[in-house]
């Protein structure tokens, strides 16, 4: 952000007042960031514990501890396999919708004609896209590709792969439409991305003698590989905050029913949140760039120098001292 | 594949030029490809769009014959009379816009205003600020929404529009997050100079964000507005937690919600009316959900090209 550092020194009256300014101008995020997500999220970390019933006069709160937790677990029948599922589905499909997100951004980068026809269809399912209109077209059966035959993927794939996996799978090619409508955004991101980078590269490659293909995995992907990892995580949150989520209805109906209520409800969304942010650090330590070579060396090097340096200025100091002392005795 | 060229002689290596290309021109065979695989995606992903217009204007008796498979044999709008009778479409699509429209000028507005104070000043806590801002954004919704219904109830802003518009005016509106990075990332790019040159001229800090920064920002606020419609127009989850009230209801509602509930609101609508309407079957609930979306197509439609081409300037992308 502050890209010129400045030698520490008090900071002067005007640059004071300039940073009152860019208080006041964040202020309202501030406030509403207190007031609808630091605070709901205490609350809510609160309820966990707690045992709420609604009674006319209010709430009830009684301390249950970790019941709520443990009741989530062995109690409940449909949480656990609902979060298996869940974490399945999403570790499917998102690299299905990335790589497909990607292939789509590449053949609309490509010099066609009615580039704009195109780019209008392939983001009409940003527009569209809302849980009931789904749930209506996923009711009608208009959310499979019409001559796919499921029951046969699923045979052959339980063949040889564990059911639940087979029916995951096969439940991907089941939705495979949906699956390629939530991936709008996506296309948006790598497609910005991709005209971003600078046609030279191509050019200095093409004279060397590379080809399309050869561009693609040397160029284009390694620049846009940061985007390959927002666009996962975008699709890991947009995966689990969707209404078709099958954890969400769950969540909710636990709210409003009176044997389970608030508490239990907040302590599954905390459980939910948890498994969330574990899919997305997954994501970002499978897809995080790592750092290229050169300034690997380039880091080392500095290490080297400082150390030499400071070897330098510690043989310096011994001598200075041993001089110091001999001219002492010599006195 | 027959290949007539005037030419006599086909070399071996004319013949591959033409279908692979060359290292300048794109070949015949390549751009096949492309376009066969552009078309077919283009199809599956308009199926569903297709599908819907084709049943929804298809009479009870097309529906059953099975001859009848895409082209209904009359187009029948009786199915979007009665579904927009059941739906009250005029009223609920005038509570649609002010739902979606108050929030979404409200966070115009608001994140402009945040995204602009991110961008230009620097002061102590801004990455920590930004931190939290992504951090905001993954968080899954659910762990905030149920303290937040009860916190909105104590706030008596429960099942009326300020349950929406409180949060927008805060920069706390549905996806926020995602519109103060597209301002934070546009505004970083307006040259400091320009401010600055304003401010020796006399512009205080908020004349000079609204004289100089904000005109030049005209795509990213094109963005943020049809996003930001899109996705309240969308969201029919916390619109019925917040707005139309899940356990009492209050007189709000949208299309996208009333569609939710078609079939039952459907049902009761017919037994009311008796014998006026036909009972409910796929067509009917194909046109309800057509009614839905069709405000936002039309607007799309309308707006595309300014939208694709502000895509482009805003750097959406937001490294």
């Amino acid at each position: 952000m502050s890209r010129e550092k400045t030698v520490k020194r008090k900071t002067g009256h005007l640059k004071k007042k300039e940073e009152h300014v860019g208080y006041l101008f964040v202020l309202p995020w501030i406030i509403g960031m207190l007031l609808f997500v630091i605070y709901p999220l205490t609350q809510s970390f609160q309820y966990a514990f707690y045992k709420i019933k609604m009674t006319p006069k209010g709430r009830v709160l009684t301390w249950v501890g970790m019941k709520n937790y443990l009741d989530i677990w062995q109690k409940d029948v449909n949480f656990p396999t609902e979060l298996a599922g869940y974490a399945l589905n999403t570790l499917l499909a998102v690299p299905v919708i990335v790589v497909f997100a990607l292939i789509i951004s590449l053949l609309l980068n490509s010099k066609i004609r009615m580039k704009g026809v195109f780019r209008l269809i392939f983001f009409l399912p940003v527009i569209i896209a809302s849980g009931p209109v789904m749930a209506q077209l996923a009711d009608q059966g208009a959310a499979t590709i019409p001559s796919m035959n499921t029951v046969m993927i699923y045979q052959v794939l339980n063949g040889f792969l564990p059911g639940m996996i087979a029916e995951a799978i096969t439940n991907l090619f089941d939705n495979m439409i949906m699956i390629l409508w939530y991936s709008g955004v996506q296309i948006l991101l790598f497609l910005a991305a991709i005209q971003k980078i600078d046609k030279s590269l191509y050019e200095a490659a093409k004279i060397d003698g590379s080809s399309t293909w050869e561009e693609f995995w040397k160029i284009t992907l390694p620049t846009i590989k940061p985007m390959v990892l927002l666009t996962a995580v975008y699709t890991v949150i947009f995966l689990s905050n969707n209404e078709q989520n099958g954890l969400i209805v769950l969540i909710q109906s636990a709210m409003f029913d009176v044997s389970r209520g608030y508490g239990y409800a907040s302590a599954m969304a905390w459980m939910y949140a948890i498994i969330v942010t574990v899919i997305v650090a997954l994501v970002a330590v499978l897809l995080i760039t790592k750092k290229d070579a050169y300034a690997k060396k380039e880091k080392a090097y500095r290490r080297e120098l400082k150390k030499e340096k400071r070897t330098l200025a510690k043989v310096r100091r011994k001598g200075e001292r041993y001089e110091h002392k001999m001219q002492k005795t010599s006195n | 594949m027959n290949i007539r060229c005037k030419k006599p002689q086909i070399s071996r290596d004319k013949v591959k030029k033409f279908f692979l290309g060359s290292k300048d021109k794109q070949g015949f065979g390549k751009m096949t490809i492309i376009y066969a695989l552009l078309i077919c995606i283009g199809f599956v992903y308009l199926y569903p769009l297709l599908y819907m217009i084709s049943r929804s204007f298809m009479p009870l008796d097309d529906l059953l014959d099975t001859s009848v498979d895409w082209i209904p044999s009359t187009f029948y709008i009786k199915n979007y009379v009665n579904a927009a009778k059941s739906m009250n479409f005029w009223k609920t699509f005038g509570q649609s816009v002010i739902i979606a429209g108050l929030p979404t000028l409200l966070n115009v507005v608001v994140c402009s205003i945040i995204g602009y104070g991110f961008a230009r000043y620097n002061f102590r806590g801004k990455k920590i600020m930004l931190g939290i801002l992504i951090f905001s954004f993954i968080l899954p919704a659910q762990v905030t929404m149920m303290p937040n219904y009860v916190w909105y109830s104590d706030l008596k802003i429960l099942n009326s529009l300020n349950a929406f518009i409180l949060p927008a005016a805060l920069g706390q509106g549905l996806k926020s997050q995602i519109f103060i990075l597209i301002f934070y990332n546009f505004f970083r790019q307006v040259p400091q100079a320009l401010i600055e040159a304003s401010k020796i001229d006399g512009a205080g800090h908020f004349k000079s964000f609204v004289k100089i920064a904000l005109p030049s920002a005209a795509p990213a606020i094109l963005v943020v507005f049809l996003f930001s419609i899109v996705w309240y127009w969308n969201e029919s989850y916390l619109t019925q937690l917040y707005v139309c009230g899940a356990v009492s209801k209050s007189d709000w509602s949208t299309l996208v919600v009333s569609l939710k509930n078609f079939a039952d609101s459907y049902t009761t609508q017919a037994s009311v009316t008796g014998s006026g309407m036909v009972s409910l079957n796929e067509s009917i609930k194909m046109s309800g959900t057509m009614l839905s979306i069709l405000p936002l197509l039309i607007m799309y439609f309308v707006l595309q090209r300014q939208f694709v081409e502000s895509l482009d300037r805003t750097g959406i992308t937001g490294e």
